[in-house]
């Protein structure tokens, strides 16, 4: 979790990734930012997030994230 | 008729088409006929409060109606200005001082937004106006004074010292761009346009035009859906999408993040981009993906309404040869030109300027700008011409091709937007607790960098930025610095940090 905040936290200094549940609904991440979270994370957790998967509702807050890469770690 | 009004293009469409959807979000519609009594709602009551040759604000959302109200302040005699409810409110004030507009009409999920707006202006829902009595004679007597050589919107483009520069364009420029456009690129009458840019820029004129001119239709795209791959591909196989004018990054995120492979659009027949450099393995995916599309490079300055130049991708590219900008479209001519103020020799690097109908009117109430880019054509001496000075370098290839360079100056397009760093030093250098600013970009992971000395931490900047500049314009890093690196001549290392920028991971 630690290691996902600090790629948020690279990407908006300014917001407090560990409470925030609208990431997505607030307008806090806009398309730029998903293509870099997308390819940050699947180099920094070796998981490979699907087109599928990129979806509101897995990026709205770190722990829905964080979820999404717990599955496909599993898979 | 020769044409000398935009609004012909919907006097002709809407007889003819009257109940076909004109523009839709894909929840809310307006047909073609009711563009035109909504349009004309608008004007005559914009008319009968006084209203003439003056900037209407419109702060509306993405919507069908935006356009009616867009229409309707040119039905008045007036000229539009669309602002965004997401722009900083420091912005909006700049915006303000230069038009100094008596009249916004707004939508109501923008009346929360209403007061980051100065208070000197009438402030009208759409909603309340939009069906106000027809006055056609109040129109008519409009038109018979209307010219074509008169604005009808100003947009709003980033400005090196700070304030955003208003670029005034007029009926003649538009219609020129429009005829020149959908004869290049042959949109017809069943074009099914998604379009991706906001309404406050001179992009979506590339679809708004067209569908008035042919009787097409335009989908406004929910701007969240650029997040969503799939999503996206959903809604442009719901709506049977056949056309697509994006920017680059648009497209990108479709195709880097896998929805090409997994949930390919269907219908797309014509793909045209532009306004950044289309990385090229992400360009030939979308090659391979849609082999029978037709795809076009578009090029060119908001000073020159929308789009100066085109290239059809009717060949292969070699490796590392960039997607060329093709040609001018009909009437227009682009003049390579030296340092010297010649016209460069075949091959060799030259300014890009411009000259025809399609250069607009010049900077709104900003002389000193204007002058400096909207300037006598250098290879004419004998009457006054004014031509746009790009400030982009180009040279042509072994085809004949225009291709684009580089910049002269410090703009940068970053996401399809066109930002002058100097800008965003300027927002940086108001915060009391900077001292130098220095900002540059990183072209290969297309980050804008910003470098500063001074007291103030990394989110204290970036938050404070938010309230000044667009989003697209915040710097992605900023890094604090003991002291600025100079040059030999003690000025600000913009090269050397440049290249810091690029050690960034």
């Amino acid at each position: 979790m630690e290691k996902l905040i600090e790629i948020l936290t690279d990407l908006h200094p300014d917001v407090d990734f560990a409470t925030e549940e609208g990431l997505v609904d607030n307008g806090i991440l806009d398309s730029l930012d998903i293509v870099t979270l997308i390819t940050e994370i699947n180099d920094k957790f070796d998981v490979s997030i699907p087109a599928e998967e990129i979806i509101p509702e897995n990026f709205n807050s770190a722990a829905a994230l964080m979820a999404l890469i717990e599955k496909l770690d599993e898979e | 008729m020769y044409q000398t009004n935009i609004l012909e293009y919907l006097e002709n469409t809407a007889p003819k088409y009257p109940d076909k959807v004109a523009f839709s979000d894909g929840v809310d519609n307006i047909t073609f006929g009711d563009l035109q009594s909504r349009s004309k709602s608008v004007g005559s009551f914009l008319l009968s409060k006084g209203y003439r040759r003056e900037s209407v604000v419109v702060l509306m959302n993405k919507h069908p109606d935006t356009i009616a109200a867009f229409m309707g302040i040119i039905y008045a005699g007036c000229f539009y200005v669309c602002l965004d409810s997401e722009m900083p409110p420091r912005r909006i004030d700049m915006i303000f001082e230069s038009l100094k507009p008596r009249a916004v009409i707004y939508d109501k999920k923008n009346a929360r937004n209403l007061a980051k707006l100065p208070d000197n202006a009438e402030k009208y829902l759409y909603d309340d106006i939009c069906e106000s009595p027809i006055d056609q004679l109040a129109l008519g007597e409009v038109r018979e004074r209307q010219l074509d050589t008169d604005p009808i919107y100003v947009v709003f483009t980033s400005g090196s010292t700070g304030v955003p520069k208003g670029v005034a364009a007029a009926h003649r420029s538009v219609i020129d761009y429009t005829e020149t456009l959908c004869e290049a690129v042959q949109f017809d009458h069943d074009t099914v346009y998604a379009n991706q840019t906001p309404l406050y820029f001179d992009a979506p004129l590339k679809e708004i035009m067209p569908t008035l001119k042919l009787g097409a239709t335009t989908y406004f795209v929910p701007k969240q859906l650029f997040m969503f791959p799939t999503k996206l591909c959903d809604y442009l196989n719901e709506h049977r999408i056949n056309t697509v004018c994006w920017v680059v990054s648009a497209l990108v995120m479709i195709s880097s993040l896998g929805a090409l492979e997994s949930n390919p659009p269907k219908y797309l027949t014509k793909i045209c981009f532009g306004s950044e450099v289309f990385p090229i393995k992400e360009y030939k995916r979308w090659r391979e993906a849609f082999p029978e599309a037709t795809f076009f490079n578009l090029y060119g300055p908001t000073e020159a309404t929308g789009m100066s130049c085109y290239w059809r991708a009717d060949r292969e590219l070699a490796e590392g040869e960039p997607i060329p900008i093709g040609k001018p479209f009909r009437n227009t001519e682009i003049m390579l030109i030296g340092e010297d103020g010649r016209e460069v020799k075949t091959g060799e690097a030259g300014e890009i300027y411009i000259r025809g109908t399609c250069v607009t009117l010049g900077y709104y109430r900003n002389k000193e700008k204007t002058d400096e880019a909207f300037v006598q054509n250098p290879l004419c001496d004998a009457y006054p011409e004014i031509v746009y000075r790009t400030g982009d370098l180009a040279r042509y290839n072994e085809h004949g091709e225009l291709v684009f360079m580089t910049r002269k100056d410090s703009q940068i397009k970053h996401m399809g937007h066109r930002i002058e760093l100097g800008e965003i030093e300027a927002a940086a250098l108001s915060f009391d607790k900077i001292l130098q600013a220095c900002c540059v970009y990183n072209d290969e992971q297309k980050k804008i960098v910003l470098f500063y000395t001074g007291g103030a931490t990394e989110a204290e900047i970036i938050s404070y930025m938010r309230t000044l500049v667009p989003r697209y314009m915040l710097p992605a890093t900023a890094i604090c610095l003991e002291k600025m690196p100079l040059t030999a001549n003690g000025k600000l290392d913009r090269k050397g940090m440049k290249e810091k920028a690029k050690e960034l991971k």
